[in-house]
């Protein structure tokens, strides 16, 4: 049984089923997704004996196997990070918003897309086909859409889901791209496979392209600079699903992604550069921001883009491990990635909590912005405790976890710091730096989290509710998770040696089998720099947060509208206005222009065809003799033709045009046809009678009026077109590469018992053509019976017409 | 013959497009039988011309024309005239209901 397949489809199964018990059910819908959740979350909890010793699991579905597209579920150490993460915080997620959302809400709408998004995410970091996991990508950024615009009747939730869609599903697309870059390299969907030939086809041409089109994938989905603009608006969104999607689950798709992808780029220069540096920049650029912010879901936006950049550098340190073979050297930077997977799980849970407890602040009192709040310490104690234990975890403080990852990452920045490869001894001096000063910032943000909220003068005035205690309900899942932060500063190794040690044989699975890159997970006490950089920070800090009106006017330095919401702002605005003007351009409703671009395009394409392949020879020594005949019927039509362009009545050009159907008739007789000129002949003449009917409903014959610019241009394309056509003609017509088939046809007194060929070919040997020329005919009959006799009534138009 | 006959045709062809580029919905139609004309000679001339007689089957002839593109213009023809019956109708009845026949006018209104 393809139980693990089986388990990602569960929470599909559920969103299926939810809309239909939400009506019949009088306990709330929360508890049934609840169950689902906590359901998987104790059957992954199961794996972990297995994985620990090193044991992976792999389950196929064949979906579309002639493309070698399977539905493959694995689970190694590191999906099952992810996958404990999402079913671990969402059930504590689900459990928190049961009491969080008021009963009004469409709560069976809540929870059938929260459950979809919980299936997309466990097939995100369990698929093993490529295809595979890209269709659950978009399916966490569809449901991710849905769920930011739960309260649709806004306006900023609207923005705020359209921004992400287009945002992620950009990045996403792209990734679509890479994987199929790298399926034309490495000739297989599975992971699994192109990791274990992983370095075979560095030299390949694509090798640096799909790298680079997977980044901007895992880059957008994970909020990094520049694409972290689409985070802060997504907190318009209900809090739970920002606690859940935004900072826990959703936005370590992307980190994933770079995880997984480690084995196969890790040692590269560009990967390296490309994830550290933007990882780095963004740790910077969100801790900067997120200073700033007043709104609390804001500021928590900008710290989650913070640490996400945090934990992406710290990969992209790690990355350096396999830039070595297996070494003294190649450990120290594996230490990188163990850090960052220990830092992904403790930033779920802080920031899980952080955001429950922001929640329940704006839910007891009505308000999330820092400028009304204050002094809630003791109405609030057990929040306000729940709340320091967050940020403080956060800011990397002891006795939290924040603290042990914050202390790795400086191990690794300092180490990577000094090593002299890919051109570190230039640039590698800064990252260091840049991780410190963004570590002071994060620190300041830290604290406004708290001691805006929750010290100071409490503002009564301002709030919408008096602060009170939330329900004992909304309190259990934070207090669990800060159970968790607590718990995993004390006894750090559980998680190492459980969890994240197999997780790193998933990231190296070359060095995993020659060395025990475990080792060195206890190793976390001691004074040394990253001791005293952590008190540095915390004495920097506490003058930043205290000094804050001082030098916050840096951040007046640069107007609010040079940002990157600006850009992107204009990117729309703009992409829209030109798309629109260039579309009015040439889509102007005239069908004369609509008719010069057809046939311009015409005689570019064809005669350019002509020219390019000089296909214009033709000799004429094979052609019949020429009569005089002939010569002054062709001369008689060709003056014709001519005088109907300039005719000053439209009687003339009709007896003109009925000549030039009379001279046909004659060419049919000379050029031995005599159906062809019989018919012509009828034709002819019965279309001419249809003019002249027409000639006299229809208005006077107007000159040409047009402007002599544009008679120019129909002057010249008319000719052109005529050249062009005149040209393939004869180029045509001396290119006989086969006999005719016709001389089958002569056979048509034994065939078809007919001594007319011509007959017999439209009654006999082609009659399928001749039925339904007829049935055109007949169409046409019926079309010109409708014109004359129907009428739309006079009411009905103006009906429309208003 | 081939030769000034295609010319014939390639000078139909012109009028024709510059009977279609015009604003006038009967020149624009007189530009359609225009181009069905040059269309007929010119199929009628990638069979070869006057290379037998007709081909009607007779004693004692053995080389006639090519009658399928004969059969192929029979069929055009026709279909050339219930479109240009159609067309004439069309115009009609577009300058009945507009109140003219110009198509820099017949641009539909802006509601739809």
């Amino acid at each position: 049984m393809p139980m693990l397949n089986i388990a990602i489809m569960i929470p599909f199964i559920a969103a299926a089923i939810i809309p239909f018990l939400y009506k019949k059910l009088s306990i709330h819908i929360g508890w049934i997704a609840f169950s689902v959740s906590m359901a998987l979350f104790a059957y992954l909890l199961s794996f972990i004996p297995a994985v620990s010793y090193g044991e992976t699991f792999l389950h196929t579905i064949s979906w579309i196997p002639s493309y070698g597209i399977h539905f493959t579920a694995y689970l190694d150490g590191l999906s099952l990070i992810l996958g404990l993460l999402i079913t671990g915080v969402g059930s504590l997620v689900i459990f928190y918003s049961v009491f969080y959302l008021s009963s009004k809400e469409s709560l069976g709408r809540f929870y059938t897309y929260l459950m979809l998004f919980m299936g997309a995410m466990l097939g995100v970091v369990m698929s093993d086909n490529m295809m595979v996991l890209y269709v659950f990508w978009e399916l966490t950024s569809i449901s991710s859409f849905l769920l930011i615009a739960f309260w649709y009747q806004r306006k900023g939730s609207r923005d705020g889901a359209k921004k992400s869609m287009l945002i992620t599903v950009t990045g996403g697309i792209a990734m679509l791209i890479g994987f199929i870059m790298i399926y034309v390299m490495a000739g297989t969907w599975s992971i699994r496979e192109v990791i274990s030939i992983a370095g075979s086809f560095t030299e390949h041409n694509l090798f640096i392209p799909a790298m680079l089109l997977l980044l901007l994938g895992a880059f957008t989905k994970s909020a990094q600079f520049p694409f972290h603009i689409w985070l802060p608006d997504a907190m318009e969104a209900p809090t739970p699903v920002s606690a859940y999607l935004h900072s826990a689950t959703m936005v370590k798709a992307g980190i994933y992604l770079v995880a997984r992808f480690t084995p196969v780029y890790g040692g590269e220069g560009i990967w390296f550069w490309a994830v550290t540096g933007v990882g780095l920049f963004t740790l910077f650029w969100g801790a900067f921001h997120a200073v700033r912010q007043i709104d609390l879901k804001a500021l928590l936006a900008y710290s989650t883009v913070s640490q996400l950049g945090m934990i992406m550098s710290m990969f992209g340190i790690g990355s350096a491990a396999l830039y070595f073979d297996y070494s003294k050297e190649s450990v120290i930077y594996t230490q990188a990635t163990f850090a960052a997977l220990f830092h992904l799980i403790n930033h779920s849970t802080f920031k899980g909590l952080l955001f429950m407890v922001v929640g329940i602040v704006d839910h007891e009192v009505g308000t999330r912005d820092i400028r009304r709040l204050g002094g809630l310490i003791t109405l609030m104690p057990v929040t306000f405790s729940i709340a320091m234990i967050g940020s403080f975890s956060m800011a990397g403080i002891p006795p939290f976890n924040g603290f042990l990852s914050k202390e790795m990452f400086f191990t690794a920045a300092l180490t990577i710091g000094d090593a002299g490869f890919f051109s570190l001894d230039a640039w590698g001096a800064l990252i260091p730096i840049l991780a410190w000063v963004a570590s002071i910032f994060t620190f300041v943000y830290s604290a406004i989290i708290v001691f805006k909220t929750f010290l100071g003068p409490y503002q009564e005035e301002k709030l919408e509710r008096p602060a009170k205690e939330p329900p004992a309900g909304m309190l259990i899942a934070p207090g669990i998770l800060a159970v968790l932060v607590v718990g995993i500063f004390f006894f750090p190794n559980v998680l190492g040696e459980y969890l994240i040690n197999p997780a790193m044989s998933g990231v190296y699975p070359t060095l995993a089998t020659t060395a025990d890159i475990g080792v060195h997970v206890s190793r976390w006490h001691g004074f040394n720099m990253e001791l005293w950089m952590t008190v540095g920070i915390i004495v920097l800090g506490t003058v930043l947060y205290l000094t804050k009106k001082y030098w916050s006017i840096v951040y007046t330095l640069f107007p609010a509208k040079w940002s990157f919401n600006t850009l992107y702002r204009f990117m729309l605005d703009q992409m829209e206005g030109r798309s629109t003007i260039v579309t009015n351009f040439y889509m102007n409703g005239y069908l004369r222009n609509y008719l010069v671009y057809i046939y311009s395009f015409f005689i570019l394409a064809i005669g350019g065809t002509l020219i390019y392949t000089g296909a214009y020879k033709f000799e004429i020594s094979g052609n019949a003799p020429i009569t005089s005949f002939e010569w002054i019927l062709v001369f008689v039509m060709i003056c014709a033709v001519v005088s109907i362009l300039f005719a000053k009545s439209r009687l003339t050009a009709i007896v003109l045009n009925s000549i030039l159907g009379y001279g046909v008739a004659a060419f049919f007789v000379l050029f031995r046809a005599p159906d062809l000129a019989l018919t012509q002949t009828v034709v002819e003449t019965v279309t001419t009678v249809l003019f002249l009917v027409a000639y006299y409903f229809l208005p006077e014959w107007r000159k040409e009026d047009a402007p002599r610019k544009s008679r120019n241009i129909n002057f010249i394309i008319s000719i052109l077109v005529g050249v062009v056509f005149t040209v393939v003609a004869l180029a045509v017509q001396n290119g006989n590469l086969f006999d005719s088939i016709s001389s089958y046809f002569e056979n048509s007194y034994e065939l078809a018992g007919g001594k007319n060929i011509v007959n017999s070919i439209l009654g006999d040997f082609r009659a399928f053509d001749t039925m339904l020329e007829v049935i055109v005919l007949l169409i046409a009959g019926i079309g010109v019976f409708t014109f004359i006799k129907l009428k739309a009534k006079k009411e009905d138009e103006s009906i429309e017409d208003q | 013959m081939e030769i000034i006959i295609l010319i014939l045709a390639g000078v139909l062809f012109a009028t024709a497009i510059y009977n279609l580029l015009q604003k006038q919905l009967l020149r624009i139609i007189i530009g359609t039988v225009l181009l069905s004309h040059g269309a007929h000679l010119f199929i009628l001339t990638m069979g070869k011309l006057k290379t037998g007689m007709a081909p009607v089957l007779t004693e004692g002839i053995t080389d006639y024309t090519d009658p399928l593109p004969q059969a192929l213009i029979l069929t055009s023809i026709v279909i050339s005239f219930g479109i240009t019956a159609l067309l004439l109708v069309l115009a009609y009845r577009t300058t009945q209901e507009n109140k003219t026949d110009n198509m820099e006018e017949l641009r539909g209104n802006p509601n739809e």
